[in-house]
């Protein structure tokens, strides 16, 4: 409701209501015209540029090969964050694992995969069977009961989508472990007091309030792997997004226009999932905005949630790592 | 009410429902090792109620965390209900630590009750007093329901059942935090300054459910400040201090006629 101004009775509640003039600030208004100038002259230098040829990045962003490597860079995206996120939460519970060995483990591959970069990565996945012509399966260092050639199980494809998903998990790992510290530590206690198993503490307890912590930012990291698929013409596989527009432009010996088209059809899937990825956030509460009625009867959508954030046994503020 | 009065029932034979002995407590290694717990005997009655008193990091909070074995003694023995807690003697009297799923076993037998309630904020108040029954116990959804409901009417706020904790007062929290505990049918309970965290207005309430569980049977131990409390329904006061139990025996010896001069010091402070 509207406390300012008059109310409906046309009587003002407040006798001596201040009537003062606002601090004059000339500068903000100097300082936009500026801006908007310069973003005019901006979107004047894109349009009218022939360089950019319009009409050639119009053609094909419908084209047949483009919106196929948009699939495929979809397929890439998802695929790989959803074995990444298998990876992150199994080596994120090695990480607080009592047993040193699964914490070193775990230690070593974050360090590793984090350590190094997603292109050196991806050509070596694209090099494993030059690498290792032969794989095998039998007892380690002993006989050998089958032998594949590389080639014919780690496909381009196969080797895509490993190399981008081994990558994410180290960073997923950190989201995790993030997540999972910042729970209450008395919520642990409480279900050992009661006599609940390390499993079933993790799985009841713990999980669906680290969830508030890793959510979020896993949605960001989706966005950022949208992007990062387009580096897997290292491996090479040649069908994704990127892969397909470049040659394209090559071909036609026009780069620019596709690398336009390239560059709007991430822009609008970025979009979409950003739309995602507020709902997301708006579910899980981040901040203070969602104020849940203390004693309100909030089942709606978004209550359960609004009740852990409310009950304050999730840290909000943990450090948590961001994808360059 | 019947529920707890039947889990009170004692074993053939078992005299003691708690059985402390020369229990150390080292948190820490080398220089930077703390020693808590001094050497604490101290027994339990089936059916009693024991309340410790004492300073803030006199060792009674840690205490009632090795009885449940939220904590791993390092000296002496903890025995609940004729078992000894977290260990295994062979033969030759040779100590093996329990698996922990055996360690989960035995602390599904003790209830607890923490200073800052941790009831579990995803789950409503009935879904937080159900869930260890369906996940510990493995007992149907309905049963549990229908326990829980018992349990929510027993701490009186039936009209609260579909509530999540953050929408519960302090007081109302803690209930159901005594409400969950009990529905594992703990034959002891343990409480870890239930009332510490709550507004003054709201510490009755939550003394008076104590206070009908202790009149139902229910062995209790209670690390507390309310001398009121201790002096109504416990059958023994213990008061603790550096690590060591200083004086024990029912409440009117201890609160009303201390003999040693810290008891003496404390409850001035107190009362």
């Amino acid at each position: 409701m509207s406390s300012s101004k008059t109310p409906a009775s046309g009587v003002d509640p407040v006798p001596n209501r201040i009537q003062a003039r606002p601090v004059p600030r000339p500068g903000r208004l100097v300082a936009a015209v500026v801006v908007l100038v310069l973003a005019a002259m901006a979107a004047n230098a894109l349009i009218t540029n022939e360089n950019f040829r319009w009409d050639v990045v119009w053609l094909y962003l419908r084209d047949v090969v483009i919106v196929r490597g948009v699939m495929w860079t979809l397929i890439l995206t998802f695929a790989s964050m959803a074995i990444a996120v298998v990876l992150a939460i199994t080596l994120a519970m090695m990480r607080r694992s009592d047993n040193p060995v699964m914490r070193w483990v775990s230690w070593v591959w974050i360090w590793f995969f984090r350590g190094t970069p997603i292109y050196t990565q991806l050509i070596f996945w694209g090099l494993i069977g030059v690498l290792y012509p032969r794989l095998s399966l039998g007892i380690p260092f002993g006989p050998e009961f089958f032998t594949f050639r590389t080639d014919d199980v780690i496909t381009a494809f196969w080797a895509a989508l490993l190399g981008l998903a081994l990558n994410e998990s180290a960073y997923l790992a950190e989201i995790v472990r993030a997540g999972l510290t910042s729970v209450d530590p008395g919520q642990t206690e409480a279900a050992k007091a009661l006599g609940m198993k390390d499993g079933k503490i993790m799985r009841r307890v713990v999980l669906p309030q680290a969830m508030r912590v890793i959510v979020p930012p896993t949605g960001n990291e989706t966005i950022s792997m949208l992007k990062t698929t387009s580096l897997v013409v290292a491996v090479p596989f040649g069908l994704e997004l990127t892969f397909a527009a470049g040659a394209i432009g090559n071909r036609i010996f026009l780069p620019v226009p596709l690398l336009v088209v390239a560059a709007l059809w991430y822009l609008l899937i970025t979009s979409i999932l950003m739309v995602g990825q507020h709902y997301l956030e708006q579910y899980y509460g981040r901040g203070f905005g969602t104020a849940t009625g203390r004693r309100g009867k909030d089942k709606g959508p978004g209550g359960r949630q609004a009740a852990i954030a409310a009950a304050g046994t999730v840290k909000e503020d943990v450090n948590r790592e961001v994808t360059p | 009410m019947s529920v707890v009065a039947d889990s009170a029932a004692a074993p053939a034979g078992a005299t003691d429902m708690v059985s402390v002995r020369a229990v150390h407590k080292v948190f820490g290694h080398g220089h930077d090792a703390v020693h808590v717990l001094k050497g604490v005997d101290l027994d339990v009655a089936r059916g009693e109620v024991t309340v410790i008193l004492g300073p803030s990091g006199s060792g009674k909070s840690t205490l009632l965390r090795c009885i449940n074995e939220l904590e791993e003694i390092t000296g002496g023995s903890v025995v609940v209900g004729g078992e000894l807690m977290g260990y295994r003697k062979d033969a030759k009297g040779t100590l093996h630590r329990l698996h922990p799923k055996a360690v989960a076993k035995q602390r599904s037998r003790i209830g607890m009750v923490f200073q800052r309630f941790h009831l579990f904020p995803h789950m409503t108040a009935l879904e937080n007093i159900m869930e260890a029954p369906v996940q510990v116990r493995g007992m149907s959804k309905r049963a549990a329901k229908q326990r829980a409901l018992e349990l929510i009417e027993r701490v009186g706020l039936s009209d609260r059942m579909d509530h999540y904790p953050a929408q519960l007062s302090g007081g109302q929290q803690q209930r159901v935090a005594i409400a969950r505990a009990l529905a594992m049918d703990p034959e002891l309970m343990l409480f870890d300054e239930p009332t510490s965290a709550l507004d003054p207005e709201l510490v009755g309430e939550v003394l008076s459910v104590m206070q009908d569980l202790a009149r139902s049977g229910m062995t209790m131990i209670v690390v507390t400040h309310e001398i009121g409390f201790a002096r109504e329904v416990a059958d023994h006061v213990v008061f603790m201090d550096d690590g060591v139990i200083v004086e024990s025996g029912p409440p009117s010896a201890v609160l009303d006629d201390p003999t040693e001069a810290r008891t003496k010091d404390f409850l001035s402070h107190v009362l």
